[in-house]
């Protein structure tokens, strides 16, 4: 098991929090709240270790559009970095929605 | 294939097609789907965090709401408690804090109850019984949820439901039991021991766990239905499901017995299977065979 920590500038704020996802084989879960400082932040909890790169690569393109204050937790269960995209775009799909 | 050799038999797909599978919803959408639409509020959700201190220092990733959805809300109207477990999460597994979260909701609504505002509760089981990494903790809690389910159906039925694909087992097998009224479908299975459990310690010989359609004729929905051990088999459809779990709390004030204090009733049923002579579960609806 491994933690991951990010942070991202941002610009915009999101009107709700928001909760996807199972901590099931090959998913994760994701909670999805306003952050106050104008900033992103992203704790990864993940049971596979070693794939730090991979983390900072899928959050870095999901925050290249998602320009929001949010804090992020991830409770990932092996998923793959796909899942972890389609994760992250349908929690904010649901909090901008 | 020639018309005339095909029955004349239209087939209605409309029904199947349009039903909403409630065994491919997640907890959170079941308990959804069981109460009145528009009245489901968690209780204890994701966002609280009351999550389990056990499983990272075993280097298990922790769900935000170990694994059980508690929701109030209402069926037809009436206040009701639905606990739902989540099994795509360790199995559905029974933990320290998913089982206080259950037993906790249930002695709530027991106190309700005494103080005359009757709560009307359902736990869909998801489960493979108590989480083996929180080991006495979680068998705790299950014992709570035991005596909390006892304590509750004096006042108001407890329904359960199982639907599949897990099943039910362990220890919560026997909340299942506890229950007033239990809906399974088909696909549901319960038992104390799984069959992958029984294959390891008894041998091959006595259960071949790979052999999916002995499996069921032994502990599944329409099994234990059909010997009087489950009330309601249902098709896994959702509004099926909530349908089935209205006319349980339908059906009135508790029944005056339930199966769990039928005590000599099952040991003479019991006493009667020679335990040397080889029992299918055929044979044993035909023995067990009552009334549903």
């Amino acid at each position: 098991m491994e933690t991951i920590r990010l942070d991202y500038p941002a610009e915009h704020t999101v009107p709700r929090r928001v909760h996807v996802g199972v901590v099931g084989s090959g998913d994760l879960e994701v909670l999805l709240e306003p952050s106050q400082d104008n900033q992103a932040h992203v704790l990864v909890n993940t049971s596979v270790d070693g794939f730090g790169v991979a983390w900072k690569n899928v959050l870095d393109r999901f925050f290249a559009r998602f320009q929001c204050a949010v804090s992020i937790e991830i409770n990932d269960f092996g998923a793959t970095p796909g899942t972890v995209m389609l994760r992250l775009e349908q929690a904010a799909e649901a909090a901008r929605a | 294939m020639n018309a005339e050799a095909t029955p004349a038999a239209p087939r209605d797909y409309s029904r199947f097609l349009e039903r909403r599978s409630f065994i491919e919803m997640r907890a959170r959408e079941r308990a959804r789907a069981v109460l009145d639409p528009g009245s489901f509020r968690e209780l204890l959700g994701p966002f609280d965090r009351i999550k389990s201190p056990w499983l990272p220092l075993q280097g298990i990733v922790a769900q935000a709401d170990d694994g059980v959805v508690l929701a109030r809300g209402t069926l037809d109207g009436r206040p009701a408690l639905v606990a739902a477990i989540e099994s795509a999460f360790q199995g559905g597994s029974t933990g320290e804090v998913s089982g206080a979260k259950i037993a906790g909701a249930l002695e709530l609504a027991c106190r309700d109850c005494e103080q005359g505002r009757p709560v009307l509760p359902v736990l869909l089981l998801e489960t493979g019984g108590v989480r083996l990494q929180e080991a006495n903790l979680g068998l705790a809690a299950i014992a709570e949820i035991h005596a909390a389910i006892v304590a509750l159906r004096r006042h108001v039925p407890v329904v359960g439901v199982v639907a599949g694909m897990v099943g039910c087992f362990g220890g919560m097998s026997l909340a299942a039991a506890l229950c007033s009224r239990l809906v399974v479908t088909r696909q549901a299975r319960i038992g104390m021991n799984g069959p992958e459990v029984i294959e390891q310690e008894a041998g091959i010989a006595e259960l071949d766990a790979t052999d999916r359609a002995l499996i069921w004729s032994l502990i599944g929905g329409e099994q234990r239905w059909a010997v009087g051990l489950a009330d309601d088999l249902e098709e896994d459809d959702a509004e099926s499901i909530a349908a089935a779990v209205r006319r349980a709390f339908a059906s009135g004030t508790p029944p005056a017995l339930p199966r769990t204090v039928l005590i000599e009733r099952y040991r003479e049923r019991l006493a009667a299977i020679d335990p040397r002579q080889p029992l299918d579960g055929k044979t044993l609806r035909l023995l067990w065979n009552e009334p549903p």
